[in-house]
């Protein structure tokens, strides 16, 4: 009984004092790693401008991990590389959390052999999915079982780890079906590893956010894309990215807002910040802006308040950007 | 002649004996270098690490690499945050597991009763230590951030990594205090000395190197700990500092800061080695110079206070 009172008055203490901290006008942002150069760069630029009058923390959970903070509400923002899903949808409706969803730049999943690699041209969609789905696990090993032109060489695979929205895509677009995929390669939520991992092996073949490509592109070899038969190959870069060509790697990535926190002048403040400064400091941490035309769609939403996702609780592959911004948002 | 004169051993024996001296000795050599070898294995593991490190990180050094926030900028980043979090997370620890810790090593060596009831107490404190740190991460969630309502904060932090050291803290006490003679007790209460009488006057001051050697070790495993801070909710990107202590105005002190949100140097390096932008991992590098350091440091704090206040004791 002591001991229960005793954390009551300690429970009491602890709001008491933390209720007091909230006068600090803090904006609180949390989620995917993918997200997080692009809100790091706006959130140091935003303290900058605002000198210190605001402040802004940005943590890395995963984008699933960010959405549970964000519904139980102790998140204002939610960084996300992949729409909100069905489940996370429902958790926050059970905790009354409406949410604005604003894609802030996008993300060119990038397929990387190394640069001494020679006989890869271009790969399609079929052949990468002749190589990662599950049914190739242990079968497919050399090179010149994905396409007889290829040599006999060893295969060696590097990809995103499980856990992270990079794989759900991939997955996804190549496969056909998130998260199924064969087991047997170099997995790491690491990029950096997979980097390392391309660079030093004539024979790997890799996949993993256009960013850490662009970085390292003297060590390593981006392949262009076939979508589909018949369509030409396409490389990665801002442009084919832009215009849509780059298909079916290239997907948005999003930052959710809570609603009520636009009451707040340091949230609102931020996200018109954000939607001002977003394409010049996405483009400085080498993520491919949306064209100006999507900003001043989000800052309608923001204004109007619209309220609810445009994907209905599940990752849509391929979306080009006037489609999504055609979309209607739904709660 | 007499012929049962001690006869001198025969050639036969005396080399047999030679020879089985020189294998005892061969395995006495052997042996010295298989113990360097291992030896070696770990010094020279570490001694690579950290001069590797110390090539990536040192050009990185100067002021502003202290005094800047994070950046996206690799060359303007700094570690201030993640530094004074640090601190101010090992100041909650300390005035948190010191007190506590050193209390219970001091009540269960010299107060409890023996019986099963410490035996098993005894038994759950010794495995504690080995518990992984996680699952004081997970411990902390549930009871401080939601039954406590401390929120993700500094004062979180601490209180968790006090728990991660306690049982580091009492089993060192205990030791401590049961190197003292127990003739010393014995004159003491021969005196009429009262329980706490003893504890205070003789105990404490003759164990009290080795206690601090404890609580130097504990706060050295907590300043380098990653994931029980990850699990309670450390920030990775935070560009101000907590709130001052200090007030000008009464009652000039504030514990607002105990309640800021933070991150530590080890979060901070883990970030920005999983960077695309390669200039971040020298950053990293820096950052971990500046942890093994304080580690090393408190290491041998710990060694020379045993030391000194060993050297004050004169029975």
């Amino acid at each position: 009984m002591k001991l229960r009172q005793a954390a009551k008055v300690l429970a009491f203490a602890g709001t008491a004092l933390a209720s007091q901290a909230a006068f600090a006008q803090v904006v609180k942002i949390d989620g995917s790693s993918t997200v997080f150069p692009v809100t790091e760069a706006v959130a140091e630029e935003f303290q900058k401008a605002v000198k210190g009058k605001y402040k802004v923390t940005v943590g890395i959970s995963g984008t699933g991990g960010g959405f549970k903070k964000f519904c139980r509400g102790e998140t204002d923002i939610s960084n996300a590389s992949r729409p909100i899903l069905k489940a996370e949808m429902a958790e926050c409706q059970k905790a009354g959390i409406a949410y604005i969803e604003l894609p802030i730049a996008y993300d060119a999943l990038t397929v990387v052999v190394n640069p001494k690699n020679n006989f890869v041209k271009q790969l399609s969609v079929a052949e990468l999915r002749k190589v990662w789905e599950p049914a190739a696990q242990g079968k497919i090993t050399r090179w010149n079982q994905v396409n007889p032109a290829f040599p006999d060489a060893p295969l060696k695979l590097f990809g995103a780890g499980a856990d992270s929205g990079t794989f759900d895509y991939f997955t996804e677009a190549i496969v056909g079906k998130a998260k199924s995929s064969r087991g047997d390669y170099t997995a790491s939520e690491d990029d950096n590893v997979l980097v390392q991992g391309v660079a030093r092996d004539v024979n790997a073949l890799g996949f993993f956010g256009y960013a850490y490509y662009a970085e390292h592109k003297d060590k390593l070899k981006a392949v262009p894309i076939v979508a589909r038969e018949g369509a030409p190959a396409v490389e990665p870069s801002e442009k084919t990215v832009l215009d849509g060509t780059y298909q079916p790697l290239s997907r948005p990535i999003f930052i959710y807002v809570n609603a009520k926190s636009l009451d707040r002048p340091e949230v609102r403040e931020f996200v018109e910040f954000y939607n001002r400064h977003g394409a010049k400091l996405a483009k400085e941490v080498k993520y491919v802006p949306l064209p100006a035309k999507a900003y001043e769609h989000n800052a309608q939403q923001v204004a109007r308040r619209v309220v609810g996702t445009k994907f209905g609780g599940e990752n849509k592959v391929g979306l080009t950007i006037d489609e999504l911004i055609a979309l209607e948002a739904k709660l | 002649m007499r012929t049962d004169a001690p006869q001198p051993p025969r050639s036969a024996e005396l080399a047999a004996m030679r020879e089985l001296i020189r294998r005892h000795k061969r395995a006495d050599i052997v042996f010295g270098l298989v113990g360097l070898v291992c030896m070696m294995v770990g010094v020279v593991t570490l001694l690579v690490l950290f001069v590797d490190l110390m090539i990536d990180g040192l050009p990185r050094f100067s002021r502003d690499f202290f005094m800047n926030f994070p950046s996206r900028h690799a060359e303007r980043a700094g570690i201030l945050s993640a530094w004074v979090g640090t601190c101010l997370v090992m100041l909650v620890t300390m005035v948190a597991a010191v007190p506590l810790g050193v209390a219970a090593g001091i009540y269960l060596e010299e107060y409890a009763p023996k019986n099963w009831v410490t035996d098993l107490i005894e038994i759950n404190v010794t495995n504690l230590a080995g518990v992984p740190s996680i699952v004081y991460g997970l411990l902390a969630l549930g009871l401080f951030v939601y039954i406590f309502g401390l929120g993700q904060s500094i004062a979180t932090a601490g209180l968790t990594l006090a728990l991660l050291i306690l049982p580091v803290i009492i089993v060192t006490t205990r030791e401590a205090i049961r190197a003292i003679p127990v003739a010393i007790r014995e004159a003491a209460y021969g005196v009429g000395a009262t329980r706490w009488q003893v504890v205070a006057d003789h105990v404490l001051p003759y164990s009290i190197g080795g206690i601090m050697t404890g609580v130097i070790i504990g706060l050295a495993r907590a300043i380098g700990e990653t994931a029980p801070l990850i699990t309670v909710g450390a920030l990775t990107f935070i560009a101000f500092l907590p709130p001052s202590p200090l007030r000008s105005e009464a009652p000039y002190v504030s514990f607002e800061w105990l309640l800021s949100p933070f991150t530590v140097l080890p979060i901070q390096m883990f970030n920005w080695v999983s960077r695309p932008d390669e200039k971040f991992l020298l950053n990293a590098a820096a950052t971990g110079i500046v942890i093994i350091v304080a580690t090393l440091a408190m290491n041998a704090l710990a060694i020379w206070l045993r030391y000194r206040l060993r050297k004050r004791i004169k029975w």
